[in-house]
C-alpha cells in the first residue's frame, strides 16, 4: 500500500457572503490522497479552486468543512512544518540580492551562516542562477525570479512543495525548460509535489497523476495516471503515450471549461 | 535612463541654474534690479560666509535645526505609526479619510498662538507647528505604500511563520519603501516650512525670528545671508534624499 503523506477527507471551502452577495460555495467536498515522492498535479477549468485546494492543503485558508492532514497530522490553520509553497505571483524581495531572496527564510530560523552558505550556494548553483547571486530581482527576467522563489523554497528542505502556477506568466518555450526544472528539482529531492496549473500539457509532461477538477465547486472528476518513467523531461511530449493522457483530461476539461465560461458544451465531432 | 543620460542631464540642471544665478547677478549689477531690494548673489554669499565667521547666528542655526530634526522625527515616527493602524482597521479608515483630504486645506498657523498660550514661548510650540505640517503627509504615504504591498507578501509570510511585527517589519515595510520615502521627503520640506514660518511669526531666536528681525531692521546683508544658508540647507538634504531613492529604485526597477 502507497505511504500517503498528505490527505483531504470531505474538504470544502465556502466564502462568507460579501455585502449584498451570495457564499461563494469554492471548493468540495474533495477526497484526494497525494502519495509521499510522487508529482501530482491539479488541473481545472479557471475559477474552480484549484489555488483554494492548495492553500487548504498549505494551511494558508481553513476548511469549512472536512479535515487536512500532512504526514499524519491534522493541518490547522497554519502552513505545516516540511511544506514549502510557490507561488504564481513574482513574490521575489526586489529590496534584496538573489543571495539575500535564497537566504531569507534559512536566517528567519536561525540556521548557522556556514550552513547557510553551503545551501543557498548549492540551490543557486542547481538552478543556474550562482552567476547571478549579487543581483536584485529587477536585473533578472520573469522566469528567474521565479527560480529565485524555487531556489528560497529549495533552501529549507521541504518534505512536500506545492507550486501555484508557478509557470503561469511565462512563455511556452521558457514553461518547458523550467518544467525540467522542477523534474530535476523533484528526483534530487525526493519531495513530493503538487503543482497546480491551467496548462495541459504541462500537468501530462510533469506528472505522475494528474487529478481533473470540475467547474466550481471543484471536486474530482478523474485522477489520470501517467505511468512516466522517473527519469523523463519535456521530450516526452513528442511520444504518442503523450497525446492519449492530454486527449483524456481534455475530454474532462472541455465540458467543464464550458460550464465555466457559463456555455453548455456542444457535442464532441465524431462521438 | 543610463549613468551617462543622468551625468548629461545633471550637467544641464548645473548649467540652467548657474545661468540663472548669473542672469540675477547681472541685473542687479547693472541696477535693472535696485541693490537697496535685492543684493546681488555673490554679495549674499560673502556676508554668509562672514556671518558663519563671525559666529554670531550660530544658535539660531542650532536652535531651528534642532526644532526641525525633532519635527521630522516625531512625524515620521507617528505618521508611521498612524498609517499602519489605519490600514489595519478599514473602517477607521474610511471614517479618517475625508480629514486626510481637508487636512492641508487648514491654515495650521491660526494655531500657533493656541499652543504659545498653553506651552509658553518655548520651542515646544514650534517643534508641534513642524510636526504638525508633517504628520499626515507620513500618514498619507504610509497607507499609499502598504495600500501597494503585493497580497502575496501576507502568505508568504505565513508560509515563513512569521508574526505581526515581523510581517510588518521585514516585508511590508521594506515593500512599501519607494512610498514612505516620497513620505519623508514631504515631512522633511514640511518640518522646515512649519518651523521656519513659526519662528517667523513670533519666537525669542532661531533663523525664522532672525530673518524677521533682520527685515525689520532693514539689515538686507544679514537677510538675505541666512535666507541663502536655509536654501543651501533646505536643497542640500533634498538632493541627498533625492540621490537616495534614486538608487534604491535602480534598486527596485533596474533602470
Amino acid at each position: 500500500m502507497a505511504d500517503i503523506h498528505a490527505r483531504l477527507s470531505r474538504v470544502t471551502r465556502v466564502y462568507a457572503a460579501a455585502a449584498g452577495y451570495r457564499p461563494v460555495h469554492a471548493l468540495g467536498p474533495v477526497d484526494l490522497e497525494i502519495r509521499r515522492g510522487e508529482f501530482f498535479s491539479v488541473v481545472g477549468p479557471s475559477g474552480c479552486g484549484k489555488s483554494t485546494l492548495l492553500e487548504v492543503l498549505a494551511g494558508l485558508q481553513p476548511p469549512s468543512d472536512g479535515t487536512v492532514e500532512f504526514e499524519g497530522k491534522k493541518v490547522a490553520n497554519e502552513v505545516p512544518e516540511g511544506v514549502g509553497v510557490v507561488f504564481q505571483e513574482d513574490a521575489s524581495f526586489p529590496w534584496l540580492t538573489v543571495w539575500d531572496n535564497a537566504a531569507f527564510g534559512l536566517r528567519r530560523a536561525g540556521i548557522d551562516a556556514a550552513e547557510i552558505k553551503r545551501r543557498v550556494g548549492d540551490a543557486l548553483s542547481f538552478i543556474g542562477l550562482k552567476d547571478f547571486a549579487q543581483a536584485y530581482p529587477a536585473q533578472l527576467s520573469g522566469g528567474m525570479r521565479q527560480r529565485v522563489c524555487i531556489a528560497r523554497t529549495l533552501v529549507l528542505q521541504p518534505r512536500m512543495i506545492l507550486l501555484d502556477e508557478p509557470f503561469g506568466a511565462l512563455d511556452a518555450q521558457t514553461r518547458l525548460l523550467m518544467g525540467d526544472e522542477v523534474l530535476r528539482l523533484w528526483r534530487r529531492t525526493g519531495a513530493t509535489i503538487l503543482l497546480i496549473t491551467h496548462a495541459l500539457d504541462e500537468a501530462a509532461m510533469l506528472s505522475d497523476r494528474v487529478g481533473v477538477m470540475s467547474a466550481r465547486p471543484g471536486r474530482f472528476l478523474d485522477l489520470v495516471e501517467t505511468k512516466w518513467p522517473k527519469e523523463r523531461d519535456s521530450t516526452i511530449v513528442s511520444q504518442a503515450s503523450f497525446g492519449e493522457v492530454t486527449a483524456r483530461l481534455w475530454h474532462h476539461l472541455r465540458g467543464e471549461s464550458m460550464k465555466a465560461m457559463g456555455q453548455s458544451a456542444p457535442a464532441v465531432a465524431g462521438a | 535612463m543610463s549613468r551617462l543620460a543622468m551625468s548629461r542631464v545633471a550637467t544641464i540642471r548645473l548649467f540652467v541654474l548657474v545661468a540663472l544665478v548669473a542672469v540675477l547677478e547681472i541685473l542687479i549689477r547693472v541696477d535693472v534690479i535696485p541693490k537697496r531690494t535685492l543684493l546681488p548673489p555673490s554679495e549674499m554669499a560673502e556676508s554668509l560666509v562672514l556671518l558663519l565667521i563671525s559666529g554670531k547666528a550660530n544658535q539660531d542655526i542650532v536652535q531651528t535645526l534642532t526644532c526641525v530634526v525633532a519635527a521630522l522625527i516625531s512625524s515620521v515616527i507617528v505618521g508611521f505609526g498612524l498609517g499602519v493602524l489605519i490600514h489595519r482597521v478599514p473602517r477607521l479608515r474610511r471614517a479618517l479619510e475625508p480629514f486626510f483630504a481637508t487636512y492641508y486645506a487648514v491654515p495650521f498657523f491660526i494655531f500657533y498662538p493656541v499652543l504659545i498660550a498653553i506651552f509658553d514661548l518655548s520651542l515646544l510650540p514650534i517643534i508641534l507647528m513642524g510636526f504638525a505640517f508633517a504628520v499626515i503627509a507620513m500618514t498619507i504615504a504610509t497607507l499609499n505604500g502598504l495600500d501597494r504591498v503585493p497580497r502575496v507578501m501576507a502568505k508568504l509570510a505565513r508560509v515563513h511563520h512569521m508574526d505581526g511585527l515581523d510581517t510588518a517589519l521585514r516585508m511590508k515595510l521594506p515593500a512599501a519603501a519607494p512610498h514612505l520615502f516620497t513620505g519623508l521627503k514631504l515631512c522633511v520640506a514640511y518640518s522646515f516650512i512649519g518651523v521656519i514660518a513659526s519662528e517667523f511669526i513670533l519666537a525669542p531666536s532661531g533663523l525664522g525670528h532672525a530673518i524677521a528681525y533682520a527685515y525689520n531692521d532693514f539689515d538686507n546683508r544679514t537677510m538675505y545671508a541666512l535666507m541663502l544658508f536655509l536654501l543651501i540647507i533646505v536643497i542640500t538634504v533634498n538632493m541627498l534624499l533625492h540621490g537616495w531613492e534614486q538608487r534604491l529604485m535602480r534598486r527596485w526597477t533596474g533602470r
